[in-house]
């Protein structure tokens, strides 16, 4: 193993050892900030109460994530194609992010109800713009030579796009999926806060209500780990995706 | 078989071509060379109907037409090959945007790779090729748009010595094996007399033919014996002079 790898593991247990040193030297109680370890007891011995939540989130962000792709891909290139679709749409896409997740929630939770619908939603809402974006961005890096050289061949818009424009775009779209699924959570989780049965967000709200803040904190080391998960997989297909790339 | 008559275009203003005119034979090898910046890509974008004219005809034996768009096949500067396709594939696309089938191209693909020392390489992606081998398959997906005429704009300027030296002979081969008429732009000395039945030297901007040459010698040619080394003076004085101090 290359020693650039053994950094974040490295200052990883460097924060954890300060942490825990502080909470045990310092005789911080459990209940306003746990140690490091107590939290893994809580996060593995609760296994049972954790994943049936754990599942509902990440069945919410992969949702979310499809129902982001469904809308982002075609949304980026009609933009991309129509330019006046574009211009049109540019500060409408601006403007929804400048909304904070947080005043959307309430709204999507009364139109959607206490179910998956609102929380899929948000965590669209957060995931479809740097997707969008990203490979819209892709497709007009296109380098001028090869879109003339595809022009001259007489290529069509469909055959322009499945063999210049969508591979050109692959690396950007890769790049604004990566940035989507780490923020994905976000979206899934402010929608259990706001009104929720079931969810690690429903749990962190429940928990830190009766004090257990070493269960909040495990929720969240779950969550963590699920959007790190989530980013590795992404990394996957995109090396599969990318496989022609040169490694950097 | 292609004249070009009064072609014209300015920049803001400024002519970048003045009152062009030019007859290309064919199976002819016409050759223009020119000091840099003097038009000779823009030429090229105009013919292709990339950038616009402001003034002038073109006529495709005999009938006028807009631009060479589906007349003429247009190789340039850098290979463009796409990195994600294997060298096959970036040949065939010309014919496979065409709609031909897959086993014919095939076939013709793998022919024009045997002419052009690239068998054995048909899967490799680009980035797996020398800088030769990419030239060589972007001449071979130039040769898959089956054009009689070929526009060749310094197809080798980003080649080393060697290398370039190779290739000219593969560009020998359009006019020979494949019966092409071609127009090439260049500005290597050189590269022109070994290639060139008709060598055009061009003025700064705007551009214009200021001397022609009818190079006759057979080909494969020794550019080292007469008239070429006078010839060669000749252009090379007057592009020096074109190009100014």
């Amino acid at each position: 193993m290359k020693t650039v790898h053994l950094i974040a593991p490295a200052l990883l247990l460097v924060v954890c050892g300060l942490w825990e040193a502080a909470c045990r030297m310092g005789g911080i109680p459990d209940f306003i900030l746990p140690p490091p370890t107590r939290i893994l007891v809580v996060a593995v011995g609760q296994v049972d109460v954790l994943l049936p939540h754990a599942t509902t989130t990440l069945v919410e962000i992969l949702a979310g994530i499809g129902l982001s792709l469904a809308v982002a891909i075609p949304l980026a290139v009609v933009m991309h194609t129509r330019p006046v679709i574009e211009r049109a749409l540019a500060p409408f896409l601006i403007a929804s992010q400048a909304v904070p997740v947080f005043a959307l929630a309430p709204l999507l939770v009364v139109w959607l109800g206490y179910g998956l619908a609102s929380k899929v939603l948000m965590a669209a809402v957060i995931i479809f713009f740097p997707i969008t974006i990203s490979l819209l961005e892709g497709f007009k890096s296109c380098d001028r030579d090869y879109r003339i050289l595809f022009e001259l061949m007489g290529a069509g818009p469909l055959q322009a796009l499945r063999r210049l424009y969508w591979p050109w775009a692959l690396p950007y779209f890769f790049a604004g999926l990566k940035v989507g699924v780490s923020v994905a959570t976000i979206g899934a989780v402010i929608g259990e806060w706001v009104g929720a049965q079931q969810g690690l967000g429903y749990l962190m709200i429940q928990a830190n209500a009766r004090l257990k803040v070493d269960l909040v904190f495990a929720a969240i080391l779950w969550l963590s780990l699920m959007g790190v998960g989530l980013w590795g997989l992404v990394g996957v297909i995109e090396k599969r995706c990318l496989w022609w790339r040169k490694p950097a | 078989m292609f004249n070009i008559r009064d072609l014209t275009k300015r920049f803001s203003g400024q002519p970048v071509i003045e009152s062009f005119d030019l007859a290309v034979p064919v199976n002819g090898f016409t050759v223009l060379i020119g000091p840099s910046g003097c038009g000779k890509s823009t030429f090229f974008d105009l013919l292709m109907g990339i950038v616009t004219m402001d003034r002038g005809c073109l006529a495709w034996q005999g009938k006028e037409v807009p631009d060479l768009r589906g007349l003429a096949a247009y190789m340039q500067q850098r290979d463009l090959l796409l990195p994600w396709l294997s060298l096959l594939k970036n040949a065939a696309l010309p014919a496979e945007l065409a709609g031909m089938a897959s086993a014919q191209i095939r076939t013709t693909v793998r022919g024009l790779f045997r002419i052009l020392k690239l068998e054995g390489f048909e899967t490799y992606l680009p980035a797996m090729v020398s800088g030769g081998m990419r030239q060589r398959c972007a001449l071979a997906r130039t040769l898959m748009f089956a054009r009689d005429l070929v526009l060749l704009d310094e197809p080798l300027s980003a080649l080393d010595a060697i290398t370039r030296r190779q290739l000219q002979s593969y560009l020998l081969l359009l006019q020979t094996e494949f019966n092409k008429s071609i127009l090439m732009v260049t500005h290597d000395v050189e590269e022109a007399l070994l290639l060139a039945d008709d060598l055009l030297v061009l003025t700064a901007a705007p551009m214009r033919i200021c001397e022609r040459f009818r190079l006759e010698a057979p080909k494969p040619r020794d550019i080292t014996r007469p008239p070429f080394p006078e010839i060669k003076a000749q252009v090379l004085a007057r592009l020096e002079k074109e190009a100014g101090p």
